[in-house]
């Protein structure tokens, strides 16, 4: 009767190294559903205060505790982030209305969570990655937190815990919920989703996107296919990652996972799973057949929400420049690659590296600047200054090296350049200093140069380092690299 | 017939008297709190009396009086308070077990207001668990009785309310209607009962039932009483989000307003089946009393009518299965212990709740279920929709509706208890305008072939609260000249 290449799915979970080399034949399909702390004073439907940690059950009020004859009362602040949100995704703002989403939970005070359900206020979008490509929004909704339980004894997990702990101070902190389409294929491409939406986040001032306190969370949605098939894949849930890295190393695990189980005949079932760091993989939680029947329905105790027109251009006119327009700034006034743009986004210098290369500054100085030497910051040095610095390296002046040393006192303590490369007596070397050095490391080097001019490739390009070597060292590292090859090429082909 | 009220003053009468220190709200108060005594045994009216609570607020009224400082409209005036409302501090149980020990640490709104007013609150009315029952027998604490004949029920679910008033326990009470649980009982405890416009008095406070359809009202003696009563708690309430910007308007001033030009229609499909010839007699009566008044009445056919029930009977347990989610047993109230969670959950709600509230939460929740939905809520809301429009069909010919408000008098004690559908029959009439939000009230209009008290419902478009007070300002003069 049984099949002996069929591969049970636990035999497949226990064994995920299994794995199939020909994972080309397969493509993965990544959705993601980012829950996102939006940072107001106090809660989604009442006003006891919205922080961080604390004594357990101190944030609260009658409402938060959804005490018998509460009633929920909309905070606007709240409404004003999620529509910041949803113009910084490009999304349509709509009328929206209220739903109730019913399950017992003990840390979820009126055993139903208020959420938007069939009109959320925040509809097709999407979110343009560092490399340009966009990735779709769905939706970007509003809803209250639960509670958090802490389960006492047996390894803080409920199965074995002496009792439970219930702490109700994030219950109705409001959360958007950004739902992403179905667009990303891989880990990385979900790592740099969930990093530039949380750039964005912090950007407009939504939220404050720390994972590790878990304002920001995450929820993805992974089905793999054949490739180019176009109907997606049986999707399995993987529930609240907490980290960059959790994401990455779950989705890679999962997918495999999932790719090893059709590869054997072994169709994916739909259903709910929990990544566990420990140990690499990811466990069922719940399957479909035990999935919670939500039983939504309108919430009667609040009203649709409208915002008017005017609110909402008001929202939109106050949005700071986003990152991706910030990198777009950089492509277009110095033509600066999408990476290179994003890395300097990221670190906040692109006004920096805009205002330099206004003052004169050539963009790919301030690039190979900022990256490798300035990835601290700029200090004390004004965009004027780098400006400066960077025409006497240009001019070779200044060597790659000088420039270097003159750069890290321009941020510790400010000044100007030359000055600060008079007092460190750097001075440009001319050309005929440096044939001199070369014609005496020649001559105590024959061997090597015979090498260096008829040598093989390999051998010619170690000769090419030998000599740069001997010459930096000679002068001090105060040599010009560039000039130094220059030297070398002439003398070799002459 | 209702038993020896120590007061026979109206409330406007008594803070009227205790306002010009004619008489003092302590010594009002006494005289109320000996009629409890003498007969509450008998009717069981109430879960708590407040009598020392009660003494001090009567006692501060008089000090203000004394001082000369501004005391309310109600200064001085009793008033009963349907156990769903929160009263800081004191017990609020719904007539449930599942909330035993639970004492909000606020006062609703309207608790407040009354406060403010100057209102006495002299204790918690009894009422059907959550308010899910027409006759206040599915009470955990026992059924209440009717004053009229105590070997009947009261009507529900507000019949604790309904009954202190009719007892004279005190002039005034406080219920809560869903789907006509004060104008049903009004109706069988001869007084008059009021369902204002949905949001125009805040809910804040009531531990909700229905939350779509709940709405706080006044149980008064008089007509006018009633208005004044509905002023005091209505307008608008930040807390509550339903609540509605307008202001109840000048209802004190409307009673006496006559009904000369006002168009009144007889809703036929409400005159049919089920209601008793004696009842749909006085609603006649009635009818032709308005239109010696100098109204105009006529027939008036609002077809989606007949199928207001059942849609009731859906979006209302629907609603109700998510309200009373929470009584869970972690957080307050009652709990069974259990191994875990789940199973604790489970025990508590099993031993907290009473029949009829189990049976309304499964009903909820099937109507609710994934697949069921658009058969069974989703159908239930276009019915809503339906009774909306065609009302609003009516109300472009007339004023106000009348009909009757429940399709007989009080029956006996368990007569329907073990029959759910025939007790749901009793709210035929009132559930349209808790379905369309509109504003309703019950008027004292004669006695039936048994002797006992019948109420003739007064309906009126959303905000129609002035018409509706002219009306059955009207409706109360007439009953009285009939002597």
């Amino acid at each position: 009767m049984s099949d002996a290449t069929t591969v049970s799915p636990e035999k497949a979970e226990a064994n995920p190294g299994l794995g199939h080399p020909a994972d080309a034949e397969w493509e993965t399909v990544i959705g993601l559903e980012v829950h996102a702390e939006l940072h107001t004073e106090t809660k989604l439907f009442c006003g006891a205060p919205n922080r961080f940690g604390g004594e357990p059950n101190t944030s609260i009020d009658p409402v938060s505790l959804g005490l018998p004859g509460t009633l929920p009362v909309l905070n606007r602040k709240a409404v004003e982030l999620a529509i910041r949100v949803g113009l910084a995704l490009n999304c349509t703002v709509q009328p929206s209305t209220f739903a109730r989403k019913n399950y017992f939970y003990p840390d979820m005070p009126k055993d139903f969570q208020i959420s938007q359900y069939e009109d959320p206020i925040n509809i097709d979008g999407w979110l343009e990655l560092p490399d340009g490509r966009r990735v779709g929004i769905e939706r970007a909704h509003i809803e209250e937190d639960t509670g958090k339980s802490t389960h006492v004894g047996g390894g803080g997990r409920l199965h074995g815990s002496g009792y439970s702990l219930v702490d109700y101070n994030r219950a109705g902190v409001p959360l958007i919920e950004i739902v992403g389409r179905p667009d990303l294929r891989n880990a990385d491409d979900a790592r740099a989703y969930v990093s530039e939406l949380r750039a964005v986040l912090v950007a407009i001032g939504a939220s404050d996107g720390k994972m590790e306190e878990g304002s920001m969370r995450v929820d993805c949605n992974v089905s793999v296919r054949p490739m180019g098939e176009e109907r997606l894949g049986t999707r399995c849930e993987i529930k609240n990652v907490n980290s960059l890295r959790s994401l990455a190393r779950a989705i890679e695990y999962e997918s495999q996972r999932q790719i090893d189980l059709l590869a054997s005949g072994v169709p994916i079932s739909q259903e709910t799973r929990h990544w566990n760091e420990d140990d690499g993989r990811t466990h069922t939680l719940r399957s479909k057949e035990e999935a919670t029947d939500y039983r939504y329905f309108p919430e009667p105790d609040l009203v649709t929400l409208a915002p008017s027109a005017e609110w909402i251009e008001e929202i939109r006119a106050a949005l700071p420049v986003l990152p991706a327009q910030r990198r777009h700034a950089l492509a277009e006034a110095a033509g600066i690659a999408p990476t290179e743009a994003a890395l300097l986004v990221e670190r906040e210098q692109d006004e920096f590296a805009l205002a330099a290369i206004a003052a004169g500054a050539s963009p790919d100085g301030v690039v190979k600047h900022l990256e490798n030497n300035l990835a601290d910051g700029v200090g004390e040095m004004s965009a004027e200054t780098f400006a400066a610095l960077s025409a006497m390296e240009t001019s070779g002046e200044l060597s790659a090296t000088q420039a270097k040393t003159v750069l890290a006192e321009l941020v510790a303590s400010g000044g100007d350049p030359k000055s600060v490369a008079a007092a460190h007596g750097f001075e440009a070397m001319d050309t005929s200093e440096l044939e001199g050095i070369l014609d005496g490391i020649i001559a105590e080097n024959a061997e090597e140069w015979e090498r260096f001019c008829t040598g093989d490739e390999g051998d010619q390009k170690k000769m090419q380092g030998f000599f740069t070597g001997q010459i930096m060292r000679a002068t001090k590292g105060q040599a010009d690299g560039k000039v130094v090859a220059q030297l070398l090429g002439r003398r070799r082909s002459g | 017939m209702t038993g020896a009220s120590a007061d026979e003053m109206s409330a406007h009468q008594i803070a009227a008297a205790v306002r010009a220190g004619e008489r003092s709200a302590v010594e009002v108060l006494d005289g109320y709190l000996q009629a409890i005594e003498a007969r509450e045994g008998e009717i069981h009216a109430f879960n708590l009396v407040t009598a020392d609570a009660a003494r001090e607020a009567a006692a501060a009224v008089d000090a203000a009086v004394a001082a000369g400082d501004e005391v309310g409209p109600l200064a001085g005036v009793p008033i009963a308070l349907k156990d769903n409302l929160c009263t800081r501090g004191l017990p609020t149980t719904c007539s449930s077990k599942i909330l035993d020990g639970w004492k909000p640490p606020y006062d609703a709104t309207v608790v407040t207001r009354l406060a403010a007013a100057g209102a006495v609150a002299v204790g918690k009315t009894n009422l059907d668990e959550f308010a899910m029952g027409s006759s206040t027998e599915n009470s955990a604490f026992g059924p209440t009785r009717n004053p009229h004949d105590p070997t009947r029920v009261p009507g529900g679910s507000s019949g604790g309310s309904a009954a202190a008033v009719a007892a004279g326990f005190a002039p005034l009470s406080l219920g809560s209607d869903t789907g006509g649980s004060i104008r049903q009982p009004a109706s069988l405890c001869g007084v008059v009962g009021v369902k204002p416009t949905y949001g125009a008095v805040s809910r804040y406070g009531l531990i909700a039932f229905a939350s779509s359809l709940d709405q706080i009202g006044p149980f008064a003696r008089t007509v006018s009483d009633a208005a004044l009563l509905l002023e005091v708690i209505g307008g608008h309430d930040p807390a509550d989000s339903t609540s509605i910007p307008e202001p109840v308007g000048d209802l004190v001033g409307a009673v006496g307003g006559g009904v000369a030009g006002l168009r009144v229609g007889v809703v036929r499909e409400l005159m049919v089946e089920g209601i008793a010839p004696d009842v749909a007699a006085r609603v006649n009566a009635a009818a032709d009393a308005l239109a010696a008044a100098g109204a105009t009445v006529d027939e008036v056919s609002v077809p989606a009518c007949v199928y207001g029930l059942s849609a009731y009977y859906l979006i209302a347990p629907a609603e109700a299965s998510s309200n009373l989610a929470r009584y869970d047993g972690v957080r307050y109230g009652m709990r069974v212990d259990a191994d875990n969670v789940a199973a604790m959950n489970e025990a508590t709600r099993t031993a907290g709740f009473g029949d009829e509230v189990k049976r309304r939460i499964m009903l909820g929740t099937f109507a609710l279920s994934a697949g069921y939905y658009d058969a069974y809520y989703g159908k239930a809301l276009k019915v809503r929709t339906l009774i909306l429009r065609d009302m609003a069909a009516a109300y472009d010919d007339f004023d106000v509706l009348l009909s009757p408000t429940a399709p007989t008098t009080a029956f006996e004690l368990g007569a329907k208890a073990d029959d759910p559908m025939s007790m749901y029959l009793s709210d035929v009439c009132t559930i349209p305008s808790n379905l369309a939000g509109h504003p309703a009230m019950s008027v004292p209009f004669g006695a039936g072939d048994d002797g006992l008290p019948i109420g003739v419902q007064i309906m009126a478009p959303a905000l129609g609260e002035t018409t509706m007070f002219r009306v059955a300002g009207a409706l109360e003069a007439a009953a009285g000249g009939e002597g």
